[in-house]
């Protein structure tokens, strides 16, 4: 009785929060409100969603071995503490798309996109995330390509690795994209990031020959270090020539950035992939904590609208309407299919017990997701006219700030040059027009809500620090990402030579590695080049990727819970399938054949090829070398979107013809491994030990 | 005195559970970056495999360093985005 009352309470404060944020519109609503309204509907979903899945849907079981306690060895299946797991594996699942996707969504207002985070993590993200981890933890933690590959067929598993494959690629160049965007014309930024590879390779031969084993110690060093080289970052990006020195074209960063790539992918672990995690990892958790306790010290108004006007599609930041663009903006924080890679990769191993699954998989999924609202609430607390100077393409603002200035008043968000032209100071740059990509909209909000907690002089440090951690976390990704595509590549390569499969053979690593790196870069390479800022082509075709992913892993639940005999609850996972499964084939399709020039590839290449002939130079093109490059890019964005949508289409009918096999079938025909049950007075003891 | 001897017998818990929070702590970070409680392997080896001989430290820690990022199965061990 007493619980329901409390229950009760918390569903009223959600509701009342929800009501201040939807219905105030006009004034300001102070941020937090938005956590009030996540944080209790995170509450309530854990506690009765996620036990209703746990209990009824899962059907958990603590009697029944984990595979870490059938198979313990020590070193890869080791049953681990309750919260110990959860920290490595939230640590696993959160990275640095959480942090972009919801920024480039608030165009269309802080609405939608809290909407969106929170019903499609409650719904769809942390419940693909828990039963693909309940999925992996009964098949002794297969893989899902494995998994795939049992319960649908051999051909459903290869089609799911050749997806795996396409979505690094572009998720690696979308990645490169949002650090070149956030360094350009930025000599501080610049620098600190460079100074981060010789840190990194000094805690490497640390960890390596001097004091092995000793992280903490090394990530102490390493830290002050970082914090040194952001401090002097600044004296150096005022010098007269490094700074201009430094200050570098997107052109030049892009193609830096692909030669790190293949160096860093080639050199031994230790040396630079691994110090680096420690930092980028440690990082992470800390700046989440900060911004956290930034938000609810400071506790700012949320600046932008509840709505904008750019829901119709018309928004400067990305091209197309809330359904189905929103969907596959936020991706990361909702749902995002990535994390059943994770979720189907070391925590099943480690799982100590099946009821953690609850916990781990749904709970940590949470957490994610409200790293997202935090990314939102930056974004959010910025002056609307800044947040738009930030994010739109110089073709649509130009490159000054009188320009930008008017042109943002026209959209009816007031800004003047001078406000331009202090927060760029504010933050130590030259300028902040055109930082697409998201990160530097999230730097700079927060840096404004950690300078509001601190001094606001320590305003260009905070931004610098937040710009550092998330370039930092972003080299960590493409350096172990590359190598996730040399090994697919590798794989692929050895069908047709099988000495190219060896991944010892130096030759076979180098070539798999310029194959990966060449990919991937060709892919940054243009959306940096791309007049209208890139980020509107490579961002959507992340998004699909990514939901397309989810929509794979959702399907392989439905899948296992006819096998299982569970028809009955098959709506957990079938209602959250059928729903991304509609945003990523509308999305998928609008992006190739929808007439609209700013939406579909097919229909901005006809435009250009149509100029092309009658020989004219369409803006902002400057020549016609340019617009044949323009052509050549969507065909080849077009190609890749219709490839996702391939995928999708036949996992479906993979699916499908698992189902109806399944339910012809008079027993339960699901793949688990043995069961293998806690002897009873095991079971006791345990028990005891837990109380 | 016997007020005393209860004093210390209660601080004494609070610093042994202070203590194995700290250590909680400690293992988490460390997982994190993927590697794992080196105790607890060795009370593995010595309790199931005796007959063998364990890992030092220093070749665990290489172990678990070269496990966590990508291997020959192409293996994602943490979300890229």
């Amino acid at each position: 009785m007493k619980q329901a009352i409390i229950w009760i309470l918390i569903a009223a404060l959600g509701a009342f929060a929800f009501a201040t944020l939807a219905l105030s519109q006009g004034e300001s609503v102070n941020a937090l409100w938005l956590i009030v309204a996540a944080v209790s509907t995170y509450a309530i979903a854990y506690r009765f969603y996620s036990k209703f899945i746990a209990e009824r849907v899962m059907e958990l079981n603590d009697r029944r071995l984990t595979p870490a306690e059938r198979h313990n060895d020590g070193l890869d299946y080791v049953p681990t503490h309750k919260w110990v797991l959860f920290g490595h594996h939230f640590a696993a699942i959160a990275g640095a798309g959480p942090l972009v996707g919801p920024v480039l969504a608030a165009q269309m207002g802080y609405l939608p996109g809290t909407l969106w985070i929170l019903v499609g993590v409650v719904l769809a993200g942390a419940v693909q995330d828990a039963m693909i981890l309940f999925a992996s933890t009964r098949r002794d933690g297969r893989s899902l390509g494995e998994m795939m590959r049992i319960e649908m067929g051999n051909t459903a598993g290869m089609i799911g690795m050749l997806g795996i494959l396409a979505i690094v690629i572009i998720l690696l160049a979308v990645l490169g994209m949002v650090v070149v965007k956030a360094l350009v014309g930025s000599p501080w930024g610049v620098f600190t990031l460079l100074a981060t590879v010789p840190i990194a390779v000094l805690m490497g031969v640390y960890t390596r020959w001097w004091r092995p084993g000793k992280i903490g110690e090394v990530s102490v060093i390493g830290f002050i270090l970082l914090m040194l080289s952001l401090y002097y970052g600044s004296v150096i990006a005022q010098h007269q020539d490094w700074g201009q020195w430094l200050s570098l074209k997107a052109e030049t960063l892009a193609i830096g950035l692909i030669v790190y790539g293949f160096i860093a992918a080639v050199l031994p672990v230790w040396l630079l992939l691994a110090p680096r995690d420690y930092l980028s990892t440690f990082l992470k958790i800390g700046t989440i904590l900060a911004l956290a306790i930034g938000i609810v010290l400071v506790a700012p108004p949320l600046k932008m609208l509840a709505i904008t006007r750019f829901i119709d599609g018309a928004g400067p930041v990305f091209a197309g309407s809330l359904f189905p663009f929103l969907f596959i903006t936020i991706a990361c924080g909702s749902v995002s299919g990535f994390h059943a890679l994770v979720a189907s990769g070391t925590t099943p191993k480690m799982l100590e017990m099946e009821s953690h699954i609850r916990t781990i998989g749904y709970g940590a999924m949470l957490m994610e997701s409200f790293v997202a609202v935090m990314a939102l609430i930056a974004a959010c607390v910025l002056e609307p006219g800044i947040y738009f100077a930030l994010n739109s393409p110089a073709a649509v603002i130009g490159k000054t700030v009188e320009e930008a200035a008017q042109v943002i008043n026209a959209w009816g968000f007031l800004v003047t040059p001078e406000m331009l032209t202090q927060i760029a100071k504010d933050v130590g740059e030259t300028s902040i027009l055109s930082r697409t990509g998201g990160a530097p909209t999230f730097a700079v909000g927060m840096a404004k809500i950690l300078a509001d907690m601190s001094s606001s002089s320590m305003m260009a440090f905070w931004y610098h620090f937040a710009i550092l951690f998330e370039a930092l976390f972003i080299l960590t990704t493409i350096d172990a990402g590359t190598r996730v595509c040399r090994f697919l590549i590798q794989d692929l390569l050895g069908t047709a030579v099988p000495a190219l499969a060896n991944t010892r053979s130096w030759v076979a690593n180098v070539l798999a590695t310029a194959l990966a790196v060449g990919a991937w870069g060709w892919f940054l390479y243009q959306g940096v080049t791309d007049i209208f800022g890139g980020i509107n082509s490579l961002w959507a075709l992340f998004g699909i990727a990514n939901q397309m992913l989810a929509g794979m892993a959702l399907m392989l639940v439905v899948v296992i819970l006819v096998r299982m005999k569970k028809t009955r609850f098959v709506w957990v996972a079938a209602i959250p399938a059928v729903w991304i499964l509609s945003i990523t084939m509308t999305a998928g399709w609008q992006k190739i054949f929808s007439g609209d020039v700013k939406i579909g590839f097919l229909a901005h290449a006809q435009k250009f090829s149509d100029a092309l002939q009658r020989e004219e130079v369409l803006a902002p093109a400057k020549n016609l070398q340019q617009m044949q490059r323009v052509v050549f890019n969507d065909y080849v964005d077009a190609v890749m979107a219709g490839i996702f949508i391939v995928v999708v289409i036949s996992i479906f009918f993979f699916a499908l013809r698992a189902i109806v096999q399944a339910l012809r079938h008079p027993a339960v025909t699901v793949n688990e491994s043995l069961v293998v049950w806690r002897p009873d007075h095991a079971w006791r003891e345990e028990a005891l030990w837990h109380e | 005195m016997s007020k005393k001897r209860t004093y210390s017998a209660v601080s004494n818990r609070y610093f042994a559970a202070g203590k194995s929070v700290l250590l909680r702590a400690v293992q988490t970070a460390r997982l994190m970056v993927g590697v794992g409680d080196y105790q607890q392997y060795l009370e593995h080896m010595q309790s199931h495999h005796p007959d063998e001989t364990a890992m030092s430290d220093i070749e665990y820690f290489r172990y678990c360093q070269d496990s966590r990022y990508p291997g020959k199965d192409g293996s994602l061990k943490r979300c890229p985005c």
